[in-house]
């Protein structure tokens, strides 16, 4: 019983204590049920950083385990298992961070069924954090899919104009793809006689080639909520019509889901596949770098041209991990928790101008800097970070996986790292013209000459956002000394299996 | 790496850090104060932070006089992955403090010239607040440039190089709202800035490489292991060099990245000086300065380099003769010199190189904000004749040479120090340009031939276009109202600009033939740099060649003043070729054509086509959405209706016949089915009585 | 003073045949349930008669259940009684024969 209340279980599900609290608070009390929110999220924030503190950085292995027999019958072994380590530990920290600055976006731009909002915000946060932790086939695919509801209903509800068609592709895209991993995870199950994730990894010994149906069945699903060209097409839809907080939790947190599939399942379940795929993935990667640049450049929408951005900015992330050294996965981790909060900040800077203009279209922008002075600075700031400007956090990561990519042995050529670095020219043309649109030349416009600064509110909404962009630029090493030992631990995982793929 | 070791005056070593953090702390200081406590405040703040990071500067020069060594001061660990281990650590040796001096040092005179001079430009530009920013990001550039030219690792080199780049873009476009179209001068920056980033991407590649040969990105590691390693990593240095080229050719504006220098001049002219003249530019040749140990193991990366530098030297040079824009004229010369500098480190001559570097950022910086002056002077006469006129006339151009004429009377001291200046770029002895440009003309002409007379064609069209641009400023008649009104400008700007010209005119004796003074001091670390000896032959000949192109610039723009509205008489003269070096080549056009509007029509067509239409509409919402839907409605019409609606329905008429008939036991009469309990529990008990 | 076994269970009988009886003909609700409780209170004096005969707990234990569960009945009887007057104004068995096939 004392397991109940272990930090792991708290950080899961003390949302759902929101949740509760919510629901026997009255509509009307719209103030009560956002501000009762915002505690809930920054009390789970709260004991996310207990976590931290109990983290043992030297240890790759999984910390703070618990488990709990759960389905037990035929053969099946499910158990409840839950566990943090260096590869998922500034995830979980990610999502408790970007929860509460979100909930504090919606303060204003969140009139309507508050109540359903927030219920619903804060069991994404419960599903979203169980994902990272989850140690057990089964009970991950449970918060995987669980995660799928409420942001249906977030888009679906509070979105924009054709918010019902991206809602149910988003569901029905993520779906197509779960499909195949569940149909992978059953089989694996059944096959090995346990569903625990590290006891999978540890008993390894899959033929290498049915490790490649079981890689490609996982990838699929992985691929899908990346997303990597060419399974991107959801996302615009999806990020255009959901409101500001479901994209930043959209882009922030979502997507990384998928990035951390890989380097959880993937790459260490199914070493000697991820060996003879990496030039593969490498390729649609750098395709998705170089494509996305291009479209997000020649978009009018700023919200699409973020958008397309990230299928650029994720496909670095996917370089650096199919890397397999070091460098590159440290990089493509580091790269997953950089986006998050540059991309982040940055649908948190278009809802501002949004809420403002009600209208996202670059055109009807411009000189905007005369009016808005410190928006200005802060888009600017995240705009370079975002583009990769040395000595801001998108810099390290870039740097990490494009030096990991270069040398990797595993996807064989420079020329992957070669593009995508030109991929770094790309993003500075697409991220400076939208700056260009929106702040600079003349404010010719006469509907935003009365536009208001940022109040206290949404600078305190970006602050923290901005000081981990020059916290990691500036000074990364205490975020890879978290991923060091585990990273290390798959990295010896692949390096036994080249010897058998060699 | 090693450590620091007690002593008295190597513990100076230890204040190196300060160099980069004194001018973010002035920013920060005008960042949080700046609005309140006015102009007067922020320069001083701004320029005293830039001084004290030049005190600094020269303690480390004390330091080094008795510990030539230098000293690696670390500041944190930074990044370390695996093998990968980077700090920020600084690295004090003659070349990076020779830099130091320089940039601070010019730094300091241009921050003191730039809070007279944008105290006038932000009023004609008709926004003061925009003071404490200039000087923000002014001070950024220092902290940038310090960055750079500190770093011992070629990952801290590469912060403070697109730092600085950053703070290039920032400058260029700081009247963001201004130039053709309202946009011209964001245009500009972001030009300039992306135009880096493609040299920033030969840098990154040759980080990457010099990785995964060497194992480290230290300097010195990688210079040691590639001294041992020697020829048999030939092919990989000859690789990685030529990237690092293709960086330096992105910053110091070589062919063929040149051409984001001219249109950078949208920056206000202290920025021009500071940053696209004397310090920013001539990061690319500090850099392969920095690299010399791999660049001498591979030979033809630095041939390579000696030919880009003189063909752009010459090609920059030949533009510069048919601007009309005093300070694009400038931005060309700037480019042709940078390649003077290129061509010398090519050739191996690095002190050459250094020198030509220092006193070109006194005689450059010098001219430019001798320029500024008099395009404030001129503004400030345009104002004047329009002011009188209370109504406003067509648009003027301040920084028009055919808008000028005269200015000799009216702006004395600008006057005189601009031409201590163009004879110091002209190669006039003995003012500093001569000494540097001469060793560099005198290793040229025993290293390289073709180099030499690229150099030297190079050579005299600057001394051509100098005195062109004298004698179409300063001399003649005015050629405008605005022109004829010219005062002259206030002592907070001509005093840096009489210093300057001060400079220009000594700083040859940095490494006057004979004592090499400067040759002397590098030597710690460039180990191979050799002076070549003073070249009589070589040195009458290049100071004949500018004395006979300053004569025929007189000849046709001295000895007849060009007149209001004329076209320029180098036009008949030469025909279409002053058109090709008006129009700088058509270089911009040709990128334009090959490279910027293919890319904006494949981004517009692979967003709009491919993307959208084909990927995201037709794949998605006809064949997959749409098949679906066939797919239900035939389920539903065809196969759901007959087969499974038959078995359904049978089976439903199966159990309405039986309920029917046995629906007629159901009376509703509670105590009917009380006695059916009752006969039941009879019949049972019953049942088992008998058994 | 022992009364014979018998006797008391010749009384059971005789009370869960009236309650049986009252159920089969009464027509008044209320007085259909006063029988089914007789009915269950006759099984009751069974179930002690028994235990205090064989000398075992469980009969007293049972009968505990089930005067538990006859209260719970009757709540729930007499709540939908009332219901049922409240609607039709009549408690007659007859009456309320609505589910009829």
């Amino acid at each position: 019983m004392t397991e109940l209340f272990s930090i792991l279980n708290l950080v899961t599900f003390l949302p759902l204590v929101g949740v509760l609290v919510i629901l026997f608070l009255p509509r009307k009390w719209q103030t009560a049920i956002r501000w009762t929110a915002l505690l809930a999220s920054l009390v789970t924030f709260a004991f996310s950083i207990m976590m931290l503190m109990d983290f043992d950085v030297h240890d790759p292995d999984l910390q703070m385990v618990q488990e709990v027999a759960w389905i037990s019958f035929a053969g099946w072994d499910i158990k409840y298992s839950m566990g943090v380590d260096g590869l998922s530990l500034l995830l979980v920290l990610l999502t408790t961070l970007l929860t509460p600055i979100s909930i504090l976006s919606t303060w204003k731009a969140i009139e309507e069924r508050v109540k359903e909002f927030m219920i619903f915000f804060l069991l994404l946060e419960m599903g979203m954090v169980g994902v990272f932790l989850a140690q057990d086939l089964f009970l991950f695919y449970v918060f995987w899919e669980f995660t799928l509801v409420p942001m249906y209903f977030l888009i679906g509800i509070w979105g924009g104009p054709r918010r019902m068609y991206a809602a149910i592709k988003f569901f029905l895209y993520t779906m197509a793809g779960s499909i195949l991993m569940l149909l992978a995870i059953l089989w694996l199950g059944l096959r090995q006689g346990t569903f625990s994730i590290p006891e999978l990894i540890a008993k390894g010994g899959i033929n290498p080639d049915l490790q490649i149906w079981l890689f490609l069945a996982f990838a699929a699903a992985f691929a899908i909520k990346v997303p990597m060209w060419p399974l991107h097409s959801w996302l615009p839809d999806a990020h255009v019509e959901a409101p500001t907080a479901a994209s930043v939790i959209l882009a922030g947190v979502l997507l990384k889901m998928g990035t951390y599939g890989f380097i959880r399942f993937n790459i260490p379940m199914f070493p000697e596949a991820s060996i003879k795929l990496a030039p593969w993935m490498a390729l649609l990667a750098v395709i998705g770098i170089l494509y996305g640049a291009a479209v997000s450049y020649a978009q009018r929408d700023v919200k699409m041209l973020v958008a397309y951005s990230s299928v650029s900015h994720l496909g670095f992330v996917v370089l650096g991990l199919f890397a397999l050294n070091p460098q590159g996965i440290q990089g493509g981790i580091l790269q997953m928790v950089n986006h998050g909060l540059s991309t982040g900040a940055l649908f948190l800077i278009v809802g501002m101008i949004y809420e403002r203009r009600h209208t996202r279209d670059l055109d009807e922008f411009g000189g905007l800097w005369k009016v808005m002075p410190i928006y200005a600075v802060v888009t600017l700031i995240v705009t370079l970070s975002s583009m990769g400007l040395p000595g801001l956090n998108g810099f390290v990561g870039e740097f990490a996986i494009l030096l990991g990519a270069f040398g990797s042995t595993s996807i064989g050529s420079r020329l992957y790292a070669g593009f995508a670095a030109a991929g770094i020219i790309l993003a500075a043309i697409y991220m400076l013209y939208m700056f260009q649109k929106l702040f600079l030349g003349p404010l010719d416009k006469d509907e935003n000459k009365g536009l208001k600064d940022l109040n206290i509110r949404e600078i305190v909404t970006l602050l923290p956002l901005l000081i981990l962009i020059f916290w990691i630029g500036l000074y990364p090493k205490p975020f890879f000394e978290l991923m060091a030992p585990a990273v290390q631990k798959v990295v010896d995982i692949l390096q036994t299996a080249s010897m058998v793929v060699h | 790496m090693t450590s620091i070791e007690l002593g008295l005056d190597v513990g100076l070593f230890a204040y190196a850090p300060l160099i980069i953090f004194l001018p973010l702390l002035g920013l920060l200081i005008n960042m949080v104060l700046g609005r309140r406590l006015g102009e007067w405040f922020v320069g001083t703040i701004a320029s005293l932070a830039v001084a004290s990071s030049f005190v600094i500067a020269v303690l480390q020069f004390l330091a080094l006089n008795s510990h030539p060594e230098g000293a690696q001061v670390l500041v944190a660990d930074w990044i370390t992955i695996g093998d990968l281990d980077v700090a920020w650590s600084l690295k004090i040796d003659t070349l990076s403090v020779a830099m130091m001096l320089m940039v601070t040092g010019v730094s300091t005179l241009i921050h003191i010239y730039a809070a007279g001079y944008m105290h006038e430009d932000v009023r004609f530009q008709g926004d003061p607040g925009r003071y404490t920013r200039f000087f923000v990001y002014f001070n950024l550039f220092v902290a940038a440039m310090m960055v750079l030219v500190t770093a011992d690792n070629y990952l801290m080199m590469f912060v403070g190089w697109e730092g600085v780049g950053l703070c290039s873009y920032l400058l260029i476009g700081f009247w963001y709202e201004k130039g053709e179209d309202g946009i011209g001068n964001a245009v500009a920056g972001k030009k300039a800035f992306v135009t880096n980033r493609i040299g920033d991407l030969g840098f990154m590649i040759a980080m990457f490489l010099v990785f995964w040969q060497f194992g480290s990105l230290n300097f010195d590691q990688v210079f040691t292991s590639a001294h041992t390693a020697g020829a048999a990593a030939g092919g990989v240095i000859t690789a990685i060099t030529i990237f690092l080229l293709v960086g330096a050719a992105g910053k110091s504006a070589q062919l063929p990245l040149h051409v984001w220098l001219p249109d950078a001049m949208a920056g206000p002219t202290p920025v021009s000086a500071l940053i696209h003249a004397a310090t920013m530019v001539t990061a690319g040749i500090f850099m392969i300065a920095r690299n010399h140990v791999l660049f001498d193991l591979a030979p033809f990366s630095s041939n390579l380099v000696a030919l880009v530098g003189g063909a752009t030297a010459l090609f920059a040079a030949t533009i510069a003769v048919a601007q009309f824009d005093i300070k694009r004229v400038l931005a060309f010369s700037t480019i042709s010199q940078l390649g003077f500098m290129i061509a010398a480190v090519g050739m191996g001559a690095y002190v050459a190189a250094m020198f030509h570097l220092v006193t070109h950022a006194f005689f450059k910086a010098l001219l430019f904000l001798s320029s500024g002056s008099v395009i404030q002077g001129v503004e400030h006469g345009h104002h004047h004749v329009e002011h009188g006129k209370k109504t406003r006339g067509a648009p003027f151009d301040p920084q028009d040479m055919r808008n000028m004429g005269g200015l000799r009377s009216k702006m004395q001291i600008t006057f005189m120090v601009y031409v201590i200046g163009a004879l110091a770029l002209a190669g006039i002895p003995p003012l500093a340009g001569f000494w540097s440009k001469d060793e560099i003309l005198a290793d040229a002409s025993q290293a390289n031939p073709t180099v030499f007379w690229l150099l030297v064609a190079a050579a005299f069209f600057t001394a051509f276009y100098m005195g062109r641009q004298i004698l179409m400023v300063f001399f003649g008649k005015p050629r405008s109202e605005a022109a004829d009104h010219a005062p002259e400008s206030p002592p907070v700007m001509t005093l840096p600009l009489i210093l300057l010209a001060l400079l220009s005119m000594v700083g040859g004796i940095l490494n006057l033939p004979g004592f090499h003074t400067l040759t002397d001091w590098l030597e710690y670390t460039l180990e191979h740099a050799h002076a070549a000896e003073f070249n009589l032959v070589v040195a009458g000949f290049s100071t004949g060649l500018a004395l006979l192109a300053i004569v025929l610039a007189w000849l046709i723009y001295g000895r007849v003043a060009m007149k209001k509205g004329k076209p320029d008489p180098l036009r008949r003269i030469l025909g279409p070729i002053f058109v090709g070096m008006h129009n700088k080549w058509w270089v911009d056009e040709l990128y334009n054509f090959v490279i910027v509007r293919p890319y904006v029509a494949l981004a517009r067509f692979l967003a709009k086509y491919v993307d959208w239409r084909f990927w995201h509409d037709w794949f998605h919402d006809i064949v997959l959405a749409r098949t679906f839907q066939r797919g239900a409605w035939w389920l539903s019409k065809a196969f759901d209706l007959k087969v499974i609606d038959g078995i359904g329905n049978g089976l439903g008429d199966l159990t309405k016949g039986a309920a029917a008939r046995l629906r007629t036991l159901q009376t509703g009469y509670v105590r009917n089915y009380a006695l059916s309990v009752f006969v039941g529990v009879i019949l049972v008990i019953g049942y088992f009585l008998i058994r | 003073m022992n009364v014979p076994t018998h006797y008391v269970l010749a009384l059971s009988a005789l009370m869960f045949t009236l309650g049986v009886l009252g159920v089969l003909i009464r027509r008044n609700t209320i007085v259909i349930f006063m029988s089914v409780e007789l009915m269950l209170n006759s099984a009751n004096l069974a179930f002690i008669t028994f235990a205090r005969s064989f000398g075992e707990i469980q009969g007293q234990v049972f009968v505990f259940f089930v005067i538990a569960v006859a209260a719970a009945e009757v709540a729930v009887g007499l709540a939908l009684i009332v219901a049922i007057f409240r609607s039709r104004r009549s408690i007659d068995i007859d009456q309320i024969s609505k589910l009829r096939g």
